[in-house]
C-alpha cells in the first residue's frame, strides 16, 4: 500500500494513512521529488497525524525528505505530530533538524502561502 | 511465563508486526498512551536493530514483576555479528551504519531496566523492562 498524494493547487500533501514500511517511506520521497517537477509543486505538506510512533528511522527519513524537496524547488513541511510522539522523540533525542513543522494541515498550508508571499515579495 | 509472544524479526515488515504486540501488553498494563509510545518507539529501534546488524532475529516480548510491580518484558536476541565495543555502541550518536547511532542509548533512556549482552560473531541479546507506574 503506497501513502497517497494529492495535489492542492500549487502544494502536494502526502497523507501517510498508517505506519509506512521502509520500503513506502522510501517510495514517498522518490514520488514527491518527482511529483514536484511534474506538478511545478511550490511547497510539500507531509502529515503524519496518524503515526503513533516516530523511530530514528521514520525521523531521518522525514528529514531526507524534506531535503530532497527542497532540493527539487519546494518548500517542505510536516505536520500532525501528536503529543505522544514529539514527547517520545525528545526522550530519544530524535529530531527533524531544520526541517519546518506545524501543528496540523491548515496550518502548514497556511505557513506555505507566508512563504511564498514572503518570497514574492523578495522577488 | 506463559503469556509470551516468540516475534520472528526479519524484515522491516516485522518491526510493524513488534510495535503492534507490545502496544497490545502495554494496553492491558493499563500504559498510559505516553508510556505505550515511548515502549513502542523503543521496540521498534531494538527491532530495527535487528534487521539492519544482523539480518534476523527474534524479540520476545512478555510481562514480568517484580514485588508488586508489574511491567513489561522485551528481549530482542540475534545470532548476528555482535558488538565488537558495547561501551562505544552505548555513546549517542555513535553508529557503524548509516542510523543516527541513537537506538541503543536513546532505549536505555526510556525503559526502566536495560541489559546488554554481546559476544563478537555469536550475537546480541538486549533485555529492557518498563515498570507500570
Amino acid at each position: 500500500m503506497s501513502i497517497p498524494i494529492l495535489k492542492q493547487g500549487p502544494y502536494l500533501i502526502a497523507s501517510i494513512q498508517s505506519a509506512p514500511t521502509d520500503s513506502e517511506w522510501r517510495e514517498m520521497g522518490k514520488l514527491l521529488a518527482e511529483r514536484v517537477g511534474k506538478q511545478r509543486s511550490r511547497g510539500v505538506v507531509v502529515d503524519v497525524t496518524v503515526l503513533d510512533v516516530i523511530d530514528s528511522f521514520a525521523a531521518r527519513t522525514l528529514r531526507e525528505i524534506a531535503q530532497t524537496v527542497k532540493l527539487r524547488g519546494a518548500e517542505p513541511v510536516v505536520v500532525g505530530i501528536q503529543p505522544d510522539v514529539a514527547f517520545s522523540m525528545v526522550q530519544l533525542g530524535l529530531t527533524l533538524g531544520e526541517v519546518p513543522t506545524e501543528l496540523d494541515l491548515e496550518e502548514g498550508l497556511a505557513t506555505l502561502d507566508a512563504i511564498l508571499k514572503g518570497g514574492e515579495i523578495n522577488v | 511465563m506463559s503469556d509470551e509472544t516468540h516475534v520472528p524479526i526479519r524484515t522491516e515488515y516485522d518491526i510493524v508486526a513488534a510495535r503492534h504486540r507490545v502496544k497490545e501488553i502495554c494496553t492491558a498494563l493499563d500504559f498510559s498512551s505516553g508510556e505505550q509510545t515511548l515502549v513502542a518507539t523503543a521496540v521498534s529501534e531494538l527491532a530495527r536493530n535487528i534487521v539492519e546488524y544482523a539480518g534476523s532475529g527474534e524479540m520476545i516480548i512478555g510481562l514480568t514483576n517484580n514485588k508488586n510491580l508489574k511491567g513489561i518484558l522485551i528481549i530482542a536476541r540475534d545470532e548476528g555479528p555482535g558488538i565488537p565495543d558495547i561501551q562505544l555502541a552505548m555513546k549517542d550518536g555513535y553508529s557503524t551504519s548509516k542510523g543516527l547511532g541513537i537506538g541503543l542509548p536513546g532505549c536505555k533512556r526510556i525503559m526502566d531496566e536495560f541489559d546488554i549482552a554481546s559476544r563478537k560473531g555469536h550475537g546480541t541479546t538486549v533485555t529492557v523492562k518498563k515498570w507500570k507506574r
